[in-house]
């Protein structure tokens, strides 16, 4: 099948593109980027009004197959992944198993092969079963397809480990990803530590539980000469340290969540578990300094975090509930009405740390719209304004703290490598 | 006392004083004072809510607040179940919110719900139909233990607006602090709390409460104080260094009262630590209203029962 989509407002940060163009897909490739194409296409897609740009790639999300698969499996979790836009996403090895080793990485591919809808790449993780106390096989991995390594969920507490770990992924050209957390720090903790955590009567967690593990490991990378990539930063110190290393050439790159800048502590004050996230919601005056550092580009990406459970395991005392909210399908929309909406970053810039960026941190050479390049291209209709309902989520977890909200900013069409997934905001076409 | 405006009780659940106006926290105490005088009748009964459940559903083992909620919730004519929970075996059996819908299944109308975990309450009263009383969870609040607290200091002083109150102890762990700093303050009352820095928590003073570390700060000007248990172990860490060094700082001993204002009240949630936190002499003295505090503890919870069994339509 060939596509010509017309009259679009085609951004592609990777060209410097921000005007009306026309796209040609065929052949799963970008055939052709021009003005007033007059390519002969199976069909024409008129997006006047509306946006074209390179597909989003999530460089975190938790599709929990292997093994949990009542929260989430790689068919449910990319179909969420093709609702929010995003044609890559690049799932987390805190899995049961746990991807440690290329028998699993290869398991996952091949779920993924038979059933994802989307592109997803593997990141597999650093030690064993996620211990923290034995490296992983970093070159088998890698040769198996593992496009990063990381403990998330926990972070690698040995120093001599997480060193001897980037010196190795370094030697491999592979990107080593870092949750950082120190327990010591946060143990028990189940939100912000602060005013809100004293009124609630909960455990708070502090920042600096996350910000010293940032600071180590920036440290680390340093001494390593390698390349790290910093999880979910939440709060303003984390942010500032990471400018000062990218000031310093140290070899880092951050992401940060919709969630960190859309929500604050305060949104836990009803006890709903879908508040309650690792590392979590923080202050106004962090958001205000996350969003300075996706305008300065200290913060590289916005990645979704996406990470799904049941109701029933949600439905509890919030010191009882786990961690973390689903947000592939939300993400986009939070970031327009937060980042573009309020001046914080152009709609080229959000495309940027949502798709060119994960693509060049992770070395996946996609996240453009150039000629010849896969066609993973998607058009967001920019103004729409829908309510996201808890029906309407394909995820097959609905833990969304954003169930009711009017959102704004919804993707209509998606292609991934030239083959239409999305039509019409319907899934299922091709 | 006086006669209070009344309202309209429309609230279904008391889950804290933080959700409650100056308006419906006087009107509580308003309406215990009435109760109170069933307290010391011959017959102490009255029909209010002949008819109803109660079910006192404990998540944590308590002896006096349990039996001060069934003596309310009996005087008034309810019919009580007690419902003791393992907390050990709740990550594993039935969920809170399960249990409190196979209780309103039971047709219950009442929930009085003591809980480990802060929040609990706030969870089942939007779970389920019947009203939810939060006997205590976790850090949180213990809103009957404080109207209990306001109730017999008003008893005492006559009012509450512009008194002094100290409330004194491990503060961090305190859900009967909490509830006290929300409600004294939403009366008029200065409140300061003082405790070892390390058992004061991060931003308290956000709640209108004023700081110290040290207790003749806390007690100079006092009208009134709470004196907290302490309890040393915490998480298996102590949460102070010894037991004697703390009754030599904190510790209410007869020899401090001596410099406090002559009729300084003496109040403690109990159960009282004797000769850690507060001396015998002092909590048998003549300023000590421990005793009146649990007596007032059923005509307060009398009032709390009748009146969210019977809010008027807007949450219920």
């Amino acid at each position: 099948m060939s596509y010509l989509i017309k009259n679009g407002r085609v951004i592609d940060p990777e060209s410097k593109l921000d005007e009306p163009l026309d796209i040609l897909i065929n052949n799963g490739k970008i055939e052709n980027i021009g003005k007033a194409l007059t390519d002969r296409a199976d069909e024409i897609i008129d997006a006047k009004g509306k946006i074209v740009a390179p597909g989003l790639i999530d460089m975190h999300a938790h599709l929990r197959e292997p093994g949990r698969e009542d929260k989430e499996t790689v068919a449910s979790g990319t179909r969420a992944g093709i609702r929010g836009g995003f044609t890559t996403v690049a799932c987390m090895p805190n899995t049961e198993p746990a991807i440690d080793s290329p028998k699993t990485v290869k398991l996952v591919r091949e779920i993924a092969r038979k059933s994802a809808v989307s592109g997803v790449v593997i990141i597999a993780a650093i030690t064993e079963a996620r211990e923290g106390k034995k490296l992983v096989n970093i070159k088998a991995l890698k040769a198996e397809g593992a496009v990063a390594i990381s403990d998330d969920g926990s972070s690698v507490e040995n120093e001599d480990l997480l060193l001897a770990a980037l010196k190795e992924a370094k030697k491999e050209g592979i990107l080593v990803i870092e949750h950082c957390e120190d327990l010591k720090l946060s143990s028990g903790g189940v939100l912000n530590k602060g005013f809100m955590s004293t009124k609630m009567g909960l455990r708070g967690i502090t920042k600096a539980s996350e910000y010293e593990r940032v600071r180590r490991d920036l440290e680390l990378a340093k001494k390593s000469g390698g390349r790290i990539h910093i999880a979910h930063i939440s709060c303003k110190e984390s942010a500032e340290l990471m400018r000062q290393a990218k000031k310093s050439g140290i070899d880092a790159t951050a992401e940060t969540c919709p969630h960190y800048f859309a929500l604050m502590e305060d949104c836990c004050s009803t006890y709903d578990t879908n508040t309650k996230m690792n590392p979590p919601l923080r202050t106004k005056e962090d958001v205000a300094a996350l969003k300075e550092a996706l305008k300065d580009g200290a913060i590289d990406v916005v990645a979704t975090d996406h990470a799904p459970h049941t109701d029933s395991e949600k439905d509890v005392e919030f010191d009882y509930a786990p961690f973390g909210i689903i947000g592939l399908e939300t993400a986009l929309s939070l970031s327009v009405m937060e980042l573009v909406d309020k001046k914080i970053l152009t709609w080229s810039g959000l495309i940027s740390k949502m798709s060119a960026n994960p693509s060049k941190i992770l070395g996946l050479g996609k996240g453009n719209l150039k000629k010849g390049s896969p066609a993973d291209v998607i058009i967001i209709d920019p103004d729409k304004e829908y309510i996201y309902k808890k029906e309407s989520i394909e995820s097959q977890s609905k833990n969304s703290p954003f169930i009711g909200w009017k959102l704004k900013a919804k993707v209509s069409h998606v292609f991934v490598a030239g083959k239409m997934v999305m039509k019409d905001e319907a899934i299922g076409h091709s | 006392m006086t006669m209070e405006k009344k309202i309209v009780w429309t609230k279904k659940d008391l889950l804290g004083l933080e959700y409650l106006s100056k308006e419906e926290i006087e009107h509580i105490l308003y309406t215990a004072q009435g109760f109170k005088e069933v307290t010391t009748r011959q017959i102490k009964k009255v029909p209010a809510l002949r008819g109803k459940t109660v079910v006192n559903l404990f998540y944590e083992p308590s002896t006096r607040t349990r039996t001060s909620f069934e003596i309310a919730a009996k005087r008034l004519s309810a019919d009580v179940v007690n419902i003791a929970v393992e907390a050990s075996s709740v990550k594993k059996g039935e969920t809170l919110i399960d249990t409190g819908r196979n209780i309103e299944a039971l047709k219950i109308d009442i929930i009085v719900v003591r809980h480990n975990c802060s929040g609990a309450p706030n969870i089942l009263a939007r779970s389920v139909g019947a009203s939810v009383v939060n006997a205590g969870d976790g850090w949180h609040e213990h809103p009957t233990q404080a109207l209990l607290d306001m109730f017999t200091l008003k008893s005492k002083l006559g009012r509450i607006e512009g008194l002094n109150v100290s409330i004194i102890g491990d503060i961090a762990h305190s859900r009967v602090a909490r509830s006290n700093i929300w409600g004294l303050t939403k009366l008029g009352a200065k409140v300061t709390v003082c405790a070892p820095k390390m058992l004061i928590p991060e931003g308290i003073e956000k709640m209108g409460a004023r700081i110290t570390d040290k207790l003749d700060e806390a007690l100079e000007g006092a009208d009134a104080i709470n004196v907290l248990r302490m309890q040393f172990e915490r998480d298996g860490a102590l949460a102070f260094p010894s037991k004697l060094e703390y009754f030599k700082q904190y510790g209410i001993t007869a020899d401090k009262l001596k410099k406090c204002k002559k009729g300084i009240v003496v109040m403690h949630p109990g159960p009282i630590n004797r000769g850690i936190e507060i001396s015998s002499e002092v909590a048998d003295g003549a300023n000590s209203v421990i005793l009146e505090q649990v007596t007032n503890g059923i005509a307060v919870r009398m009032a709390v029962l009748y009146l969210v069994a019977h809010a008027k339509k807007e949450t219920r």
